[in-house]
């Protein structure tokens, strides 16, 4: 990552990965008691096809802005599901419900959300958008943003969860311009 | 005397947490209500007894810094305690939370213990 044009300082790829891993680890053992084993982080250009699973995903805003995503297989989705709520895995019942996404959401919410605390320190204040959790089978994300993700596998038994977040330069805001009168709805 | 609790998280995951480590903590806790956010909770606050909020801050319609200062500022209100449960460890959020009147600040991840303890000093 980069910040030539930019005032705030630059994060390398390897803190932000140190970061996505202290979060998940700490999420995961304090919230699920799970010790989730993270594997060496990668760069990647583009978000992985997924053949089915769960996708959580929460925006990041400020001076840097972007995406953190967690993934996994349904299966994986259902058991951390269970460990957060202390209850039977819905797997065993008949997979993925509501009370299922919304654990995911919360679980994206508190990792990425401590990766935002830990990187705030070095890139200014920054705010977290509400989350969404995609679940299905043959689907493929994008994300319209230029930059490679960093990404932290992490072993959960049988299991991998994967974490990624891009974070770029955030836009500019738009300067006011004086002269033009304010925007007006317009009724229909 | 009987802690009549409102939790306001947008997460019903969070709520239901929430709930259970209320249930073990060592406190006389009597009734439990639930809000998804802010706006919700003032609704709640008209109608339920309540002697102690539990509040997340990022929520959508009316935020958590938002529904404390409300509550900080009612005539009626203002001497319930407030607990800000929260994943923003941003400095500015807490302090910004301990100058509208939070009377704790418990960032998630949270054990059980951590909750117990902050409730252990106010009641």
């Amino acid at each position: 990552m980069t910040g030539e044009n930019h005032t705030s300082p630059a994060i390398s790829s390897e803190v932000l990965a140190g970061a996505i891993q202290a979060a998940t680890e700490e999420v995961l053992a304090t919230m699920l008691a799970l010790e989730a084993k993270a594997g060496q982080w990668t760069l990647e250009r583009n978000t992985s096809g997924l053949s089915d699973g769960v996708v959580g995903l929460i925006g990041l805003a400020g001076r840097w802005a972007g995406t953190g995503m967690l993934s996994c297989s349904a299966t994986l989705a259902c058991k951390l599901s269970a460990l957060l709520l202390m209850a039977e895995p819905e797997a065993e019942k008949g997979g993925v419900d509501g009370e299922v996404l919304d654990a995911m959401a919360e679980i994206t919410n508190m990792i990425i959300g401590n990766v935002k605390n830990i990187v705030e320190e070095q890139l200014g204040p920054m705010g977290l958008s509400i989350p969404t959790v995609i679940y299905g089978r043959n689907f493929t994300t994008r994300s319209v943003s230029e930059g490679d993700w960093t990404v932290v596998r992490f072993g959960c038994g049988d299991e991998d969860l994967e974490v990624r977040v891009r974070l770029v330069p955030g836009r500019e805001p738009h300067p006011v311009r004086h002269g033009f009168p304010p925007p007006q709805a317009v009724p229909v | 005397m009987p802690v009549d609790v409102l939790i306001v998280d947008d997460s019903a995951a969070i709520r239901k947490i929430l709930q259970r480590v209320l249930r073990h903590a060592e406190i006389p806790l009597g009734q439990v209500h639930e809000a998804g956010d802010g706006l919700e909770a003032l609704e709640k606050l008209k109608t339920e007894k309540v002697t102690l909020v539990l509040a997340d801050i990022n929520m959508p319609n009316m935020d958590g810094l938002q529904l404390l200062a409300q509550i900080k500022a009612s005539a009626e209100w203002k001497h319930l305690p407030v607990i800000m449960v929260t994943t923003e460890g941003n400095q500015s959020k807490v302090l910004e939370a301990a100058q509208l009147g939070a009377n704790g600040y418990v960032r998630k991840p949270f054990t059980a213990d951590q909750i117990q303890h902050v409730l252990a000093h106010l009641i």
